[in-house]
């Protein structure tokens, strides 16, 4: 806004509280409802104040779950939440930074056709190719288990290109300086290129471990235990659809604590969160 | 048409630093006007706040006699050449003149009349369906100034326009801005960081440093009689020599340099004053009676002259280096002595204080 | 775009690729063309066999009437949630990018929706609208309005859409404001200068600069419509009732469950395929022309 008018910055204010109240509103009720009891919410009568029962709501939800639904700790959950993120999370940083590093600084018969099969998945996210996945893991033996849970949302595509174009910004001065000095492919990779990706790194992180940490459709069809549920799955199974049965404080309660990791990442790691989201766009 | 003028103009930013001091400056109808300074001095800023960019902290600016602190820049009738031209990148460069009319609701036969003169004036007419992605760097300049030409407005504002422009373009373009602006007449004030440039384009020059103006006037008297030591050592290339000096006892003469200079007649100055003395290169001539000498250890020929650069002899601790020119065919080569002289009203003065000219 | 200097040699690049490859093969290419091939395959009523029968599958389908209203309930679905939450995430933007104190603190507040997992979004927007006890629902029945997204279908399209929306603003509102901040502060003082006010400002010159990022965040967010509200569907209404919010993705997930028609599912699974694949070329195509100004 070029011209000086105090309206104007009143106005964006005005618009932007609104805006971050509209955001929060859903979150905070959720609060509140976590810490009134039961009989309360279920009579329609909960206030738009907080409660008195925190305490004694969250740690039933951790250590007791859901009476009359589930029965499952919900920190039991969110240990497989927090399992799943990151090894997804990490596996496919991993796998996607050494195979960006091949694609990129070797020269090989089908080198393209490795790339293109790679940068054609990008096109077939995980819902549409759902029930054949999944007759192949349940063929492998890999029901219920976390490498059932992980590994087939392991090879990404995007994390592959993000890598690749990080690297041909690296300057070819580098690896022609590091080959002088006598480097090979593994001692490049691990003592330039890597320290080199370093944010890169950082932000994917914190890309992938909300993607791992809030997936759906995957976790629902692969486990059926009760004790490999990830935080996301059982919360689903606690609302019963008559809902004088759903336990609301307890449900509230496990919704805030699965909230609550995903963004403090990202509100810690914001910077490099931001970079993520933007440049794997592109 | 219309004059330009500023009156205490002061610009503080919340934080609490000064950016410009009291500047007051007339320009009349139809000059030229360049601000002048190294980065930092203010004169960016100025710029901005006559075009309604930047508030006014205290002062006034006037334009063709209205006080414009309050209003906005669209309704100030000013025109701005911006240094990264700032074309709008989605349009032709026929929309990009035609926006400012369009928006004022100028008909479209006189949108298009004026937009075609401006064009051939700036002999850019065969670009007009293009988009300025597809132009050079002096083209999109000069559709910078053709929006601003289509306009006719009561004056021009530019900031730094030359300054992404390779060398031998920037000197083309100086001469072709200047022309035009003599040939449309409209009041103008340039911004630069360049002196060659503030020199040969200004009728009305001002030389900024930290934020004041330490000097207004024809470029020609602040050449000859600079005002401050700031200005004198920024105008002029190679810049001037100072030396310290002190003022005789009878207060006509100074010593410098371990010589004595007689001052001009009738000139008397405080006995005693701690002075620095300014010297032009050009100012110095070669005398082999001399009082200064130097012992030449660079050379660079210029052609038409000659620019030696060497440590003063005779002068205890640090061997004080001037620059001196001399005529393109005079012999010289490292290690040679040359000894010089300089007339008294030659001599530029300086409270070695203040910087002021005494 | 390729490299000057290399190392030599195909077995390391060989090992560094095979995880990759590896997975992508078995648990993307496999089953995708599985899933190609049983389209094509009917089987008999006690899935012992099946026979080949070509593009049966395919026009049994689109001429059936439950798939034909899933592809409409997934299209007003798209144009709502789009619409809605582009157009929030827009003025939003518009205003944090103004220079106002704070703008980095508004911004930090309008982003970490993002983090929140589409089911979630879906459980805290129907503990708010629930009939019997919902917060909003109070304040709905005392407007008169008689709140059932059980019963009624439009209410649990709107219940759905309301989450989505909710969701997507911070995710559009971050691609804004970065392309917001791109323009030049130059180009908008020019404007400002030649006379244009902030309205004509917008509409001529920050929205045309803006087209890039706009038509980018429409190819996401439809793709996000078709594909990441599985969630927020199931935790709400489980594309009830009677099927009025059931999407074309849900509709491959809840007619797999009740299991029978493999062909059929197949056949929607490739369907979708075809659609994420032309909506991703069109992207490419269109940011590959549009790059730079």
């Amino acid at each position: 806004m070029v011209e000086r008018r105090s309206f104007s910055d009143l106005l964006a204010h005005a618009i932007l509280l609104l805006g971050v109240g509209i955001l929060a509103f859903p979150v905070y009720l959720c609060f509140v409802g976590s810490t009134h009891p039961q009989d309360v919410i279920s009579n329609g009568q909960m206030p738009l104040t907080p409660g008195p029962l925190l305490f004694d709501t969250y740690y039933r939800t951790l250590f007791v779950g859901s009476d009359r639904t589930t029965r499952d700790p919900v920190s039991g959950m969110l240990i497989n939440s927090f399992i799943m993120a990151s090894i997804i999370a990490v596996g496919k940083i991993t796998i996607s930074i050494v195979s960006a590093y091949a694609v990129v600084y070797f020269r090989f018969p089908f080198r393209m056709a490795a790339f293109w099969a790679i940068f054609m998945t990008l096109m077939l996210p995980v819902e549409v190719r759902i029930y054949p996945t999944y007759k192949i893991v349940a063929d492998l033996g890999m029901l219920d288990t976390y490498v059932g849970l992980t590994v087939p949302l392991i090879a990404s595509a995007t994390a592959t290109l993000f890598f690749r174009q990080f690297f041909m910004t690296i300057p070819d001065e580098l690896i022609e300086a590091s080959k002088l000095d006598g480097a090979g492919p593994v001692r490049f990779f691990i003592d330039t290129v890597v320290p080199l990706s370093r944010t890169n790194i950082a932000a994917l992180f914190v890309i992938l471990f909300i993607y791992g940490w809030n997936q759906y459709l995957w976790p629902l069809l692969i486990t059926t235990r009760g004790d490999m549920q990830t935080v996301v799955i059982g919360i689903k199974k606690m609302i019963v659809t008559s809902d004088a049965l759903t336990e609301w404080p307890i449900v509230m309660a496990t919704a805030m604590l699965a909230m609550l990791p995903p963004v403090a990442v990202v509100i810690l790691m914001q910077r490099w969160f931001v970079k993520g989201l933007v440049e794997t766009e592109k | 048409m219309a004059t330009l003028s500023l009156d205490g103009v002061c610009k503080t930013y919340p934080g609490g630093v000064v950016a410009v001091k009291g500047v007051s400056l007339a320009v009349p109808d139809g000059a030229f006007a360049v601000l002048v300074g190294p980065s930092g001095c203010g004169k960016s800023t100025l710029l901005r706040m006559i075009a309604g960019l930047e508030t006014v902290t205290a002062g006034t600016i006037r334009i063709a006699d209205k006080v414009v602190n309050e209003v906005e820049p669209a309704d100030r009738d000013i025109a701005m050449v911006f240094q990264n031209y700032a074309l709008y990148p989605h349009m032709s460069v026929f929309d990009n003149m035609a926006y400012g009319l369009r928006n004022r609701r100028t008909p479209v036969d006189e949108i298009r009349a004026r937009v075609g003169e401006a064009a051939r004036l700036l002999e850019i007419d065969q670009l007009l369906a293009r988009r300025p992605r597809e132009l050079s760097g002096g083209q999109r300049q000069r559709v910078a100034m053709g929006r601003a030409i289509v306009r006719k407005p009561a004056a021009f504002l530019f900031d730094e326009p030359l300054s992404n422009l390779d060398a031998k373009l920037r000197v083309q373009m100086r001469v072709e801005i200047r022309k035009l602006q003599k040939r449309l007449g409209t009041t103008s004030v340039y911004v630069t960081h360049d002196q060659v440039e503030a020199m040969t384009m200004a009728d009305v020059l001002v030389v900024m440093n930290k934020g004041g103006a330490d000097q207004i006037g024809p470029p020609r008297e602040i050449y000859q009689r600079p005002a401050t030591q700031f200005v004198a050592g920024f105008i002029g290339s190679p810049a001037m020599n100072f030396l310290p000096g002190e003022i005789g006892g009878d207060g006509r003469s100074v010593t410098v340099a371990g010589t004595r200079i007689g001052l001009p007649e009738g000139v008397r100055q405080q006995a005693g004053r701690r002075v620095t003395v300014g010297l032009r290169p050009e100012d110095l001539v070669p005398d082999a009676h001399g009082a200064l000498e130097i012992t030449i250890d660079l050379v660079e020929h210029l052609g038409t002259d000659t620019i030696v650069h060497g440590a003063l002899s005779g002068l205890a601790l640090s061997a004080k280096q001037l620059v001196v020119r001399l005529p393109g065919d005079r012999e010289v080569a490292d290690g040679f002595r040359i000894q010089f002289s300089v007339p008294g009203d030659k001599l530029h003065l300086f409270d070695a204080a203040t910087g002021a000219r005494v | 775009m390729e490299k000057r200097a290399v190392f030599g040699g195909w077995v390391l690049p060989s090992v560094l690729l095979a995880p990759q490859l590896a997975v992508t093969i078995v648990f993307f290419y496999w089953p995708t063309s599985q899933a190609l091939w049983s389209s094509f395959l009917l089987e008999d009523a006690f899935g012992l066999s099946s026979r080949f029968v070509g593009l049966e599958n395919y026009r049994t389908l689109l001429t059936k009437s439950d798939y034909f209203r899933a592809a409409v309930t997934t299209a007003i679905f798209a144009s709502l949630v789009t619409t809605l939450s582009l157009s929030m995430a827009l003025l939003l933007a518009v205003q944090a990018d103004k220079s106002i104190r704070g703008a980095g603190i508004y911004k930090t507040l309008l982003i970490w929706p993002y983090a929140v997992a589409p089911a979630l979004a879906g459980v805290l927007w129907l503990f708010m609208f629930q009939p019997s006890l919902g917060v909003v629902t109070r304040g709905l029945v005392a407007l008169g309005i008689d709140w059932n997204p059980l019963l009624r279908g439009e209410h649990a399209m709107t219940l759905v859409v309301l989450a989505a929306v909710w969701k997507q603003i911070s995710y559009n509102f971050l691609f804004f404001l970065a392309g917001l901040q791109a323009i030049p502060k130059a180009v908008i003082e020019a404007a400002a200068i030649d006379g244009a006010g902030p309205t004509r400002r917008f509409w001529t010159i920050v929205l045309p600069l803006l087209s890039p990022t706009a038509f980018f965040l429409l190819v996401v967010n439809i793709v996000y419509v078709f594909f990441d509200t599985f969630g927020i569907i199931d935790a709400m209404t489980a594309g009830g009732p009677s099927k009025a919010t059931e999407t074309l993705v849900y509709k491959v997930f809840s007619d797999g469950r009740l299991g029978g028609d493999l062909g059929g599912s197949a056949a929607q699974s490739v369907i979708l395929m075809v659609i994420v694949v032309a909506l991703t070329a069109v992207q490419f195509r269109y940011i590959e022309r549009k790059v730079a100004y």
